[in-house]
């Protein structure tokens, strides 16, 4: 199956941006269906970026970020070439990881 | 600006309506039909009523005409929603029918940057043939179950195939062919036709009162309205097509809506994509 | 493989790199073992679970926050859609350790909180759910101490919709 993670890590100098689009439905548990009744919360509660074993950016998330999450942040310290691994876990115990090269 | 927008709008409408400021075109009862002509008054209204937006501009719809939208969507174009009906669509196309043939197969160029030229008139048939439609001919025509037309599936290869089109302008032909102008002029008509319960013709919000509130919503010129398609609405958190829109629309104007892909709106589907020649296809789009 | 020393607050949880799942919360030094949190580890639950902003910031940091023109909050005047709405900040503070995000009008303030390791950038964009108009604020930690910025964004139905 294909990653949930789709990453773009572009570096410029000595610092790494970094965007992410996840597929995902983070659902807030708030939301009823068609028949009325609750559809119960899903979504993704700790998404991790790591470069050289390090974690760079950690992201804890409730339900109110959005379906389909996004995020964008930069570090130092990384060149082209490199790999970040991303991973991420739901508060229903499931996961998905992914590495990618900066460009 | 908070406030009560729907009742001033509603009068706004019904005013304007009187004042008859609709763009009428060249061709009236009993005159021969001119599409050109219509196209360059369509395009001159828009230029003339927002000189500030590039024509190409017009492509972004609510976006082209205010700066706090625009902003937003500029952010999420970064990393669009649609992004993943894009890919499913990529993967689609390319996955052969049981019967080992591909949609490249059914259409010229493989199908790589040829939705501007879509919808088109088929004179065999003597009908509109719209992108969706080629789409489920092709499946049909090599053994396969035909896809929903307002989403899903059908989405994300259209997301595709408008994403090989991204810049090329929309080419529509009217042939010369009675039957094709006809089926233009009733596009036509359909567009400036009020119906439903609140009366709404699609020129009472896109010709009448583009860059307006229709409560928290900036309403879309009409001019490059299908070349964003198809579409990934936040309010459907999710991807939809043309066929998604004229349904929703005519439900929410409380409008009897007609099927996917009927006539009346396939038809409608050719006058809105002439009159938007030369306008850049920017699809898939990402929407409010 | 070269060690980095961090120093964040009580409340705050480590990530240090390494392979393991140790994550430690205290002042001062470390030597940095392990690694990334196990799942869920330290996911700040209760502050998630408040309702009220300055509850749930209480929560996640045990203190309160100044207002600062250092922190810039970008988010719209009027969200095109109650959804999905970009919300950015980023901030001229230094020794930065922790962003976080909070709608207060929504049933739980705390929206999202990341931790930001040495040499990461103290600025994030994110995309988050506002269930009506309300006040937006981020949290930046910095420098042990807590600074905000606050900005009204409108929320209504869409007009084309339900």
């Amino acid at each position: 199956m294909a990653s949930t993670i789709r990453v773009r890590a572009i570096a410029n100098g000595d610092t790494t941006e970094v965007q992410a689009l996840i597929q995902h439905p983070m659902d807030s548990g708030f939301v009823k269906d068609a028949q009325g009744q609750l559809i119960p919360a899903h979504f993704i509660q700790q998404l991790t970026f790591e470069h050289n074993g390090k974690g760079v950016f950690i992201a804890d998330w409730g339900p109110a970020v959005a379906k389909d999450p996004y995020v964008k942040f930069a570090f130092k310290g990384a060149a082209k070439g490199d790999e970040l691994k991303i991973s991420w876990v739901d508060n229903k115990g499931a996961s998905d990881s992914t590495r990618a090269k900066i460009q | 600006m908070r406030g009560r927008f729907v009742p001033a709008l509603f009068l706004a409408l019904i005013s304007a309506a009187l004042a008859a400021g609709v763009i009428v075109q060249a061709a009236t009862a009993g005159e021969t039909p001119n599409p050109a002509a219509d196209a360059k008054a369509f395009r001159d209204f828009y230029v003339k009523k927002f000189p500030n937006v590039k024509l190409e501009d017009f492509v972004n719809g609510p976006y082209s005409l205010n700066e706090d939208m625009r902003r937003q969507w500029q952010e999420k174009e970064e990393f669009p929603p649609y992004e993943f009906a894009l890919e499913s669509g990529k993967e689609m196309f390319a996955t052969p029918f049981k019967n080992g043939k591909t949609y490249a197969d059914c259409f010229e160029n493989g199908g790589i940057g040829v939705r501007q030229n879509f919808p088109y008139f088929d004179v065999k048939q003597g009908e509109v043939v719209t992108l969706e439609l080629a789409l489920n001919r092709c499946r049909a025509a090599n053994g396969e179950a035909p896809l929903s037309y307002v989403k899903d599936d059908m989405a994300s290869l259209t997301a595709y195939m408008a994403y090989t089109s991204r810049g090329k302008p929309f080419d529509i032909r009217i042939p010369d062919d009675p039957r094709a102008l006809a089926a233009y002029e009733n596009g036509k008509r359909y567009f400036y036709t009020r119906r439903g319960q609140l009366n709404f013709s699609c020129a009472s919000c896109h010709v009448q009162s583009p860059g307006e509130r229709l409560r928290a919503e900036i309403l879309a010129p009409a001019l490059g309205i299908l070349n964003a398609m198809p579409i990934y609405r936040s309010e459907w958190a999710g991807m939809g097509t043309i066929s998604r829109r004229f349904i929703t629309c005519n439900s929410q104007t409380r409008a009897v809506p007609e099927e996917a892909q009927s006539e009346n709106y396939r038809d409608l589907e050719y006058f809105l994509s002439y009159v938007s020649n030369g306008l850049p296809i920017s699809g898939p789009g990402a929407r409010p | 493989m070269s060690f980095s020393i961090e120093q964040f607050s009580a409340t705050r949880r480590l990530v240090l790199q390494g392979a393991g799942t140790v994550v430690l919360m205290s002042l001062g030094n470390l030597v940095a073992p392990p690694a990334l949190a196990a799942a869920n580890d330290n996911y700040p639950e209760e502050a998630f679970k408040q309702k009220a902003d300055k509850d749930a910031i209480q929560a996640l940091y045990g203190r309160t926050a100044e207002a600062s023109d250092k922190v810039k909050l970008d988010a719209p005047e009027i969200a095109e859609n109650g959804a999905v709405v970009p919300i950015a900040v980023t901030t001229t503070l230094e020794n930065v350790t922790s962003i976080s995000f909070l709608v207060s009008g929504n049933p739980n303030a705390l929206a999202a909180s990341y931790a930001i390791p040495s040499g990461t950038l103290p600025s994030v964009s994110n995309r988050l759910k506002m269930q009506q108009t309300s006040n937006v604020i981020a949290i930046v930690e910095a420098g042990g101490k807590l600074y905000s910025a606050t900005k009204e964004v409108k929320v209504t139905v869409g007009g084309c919709g339900g």
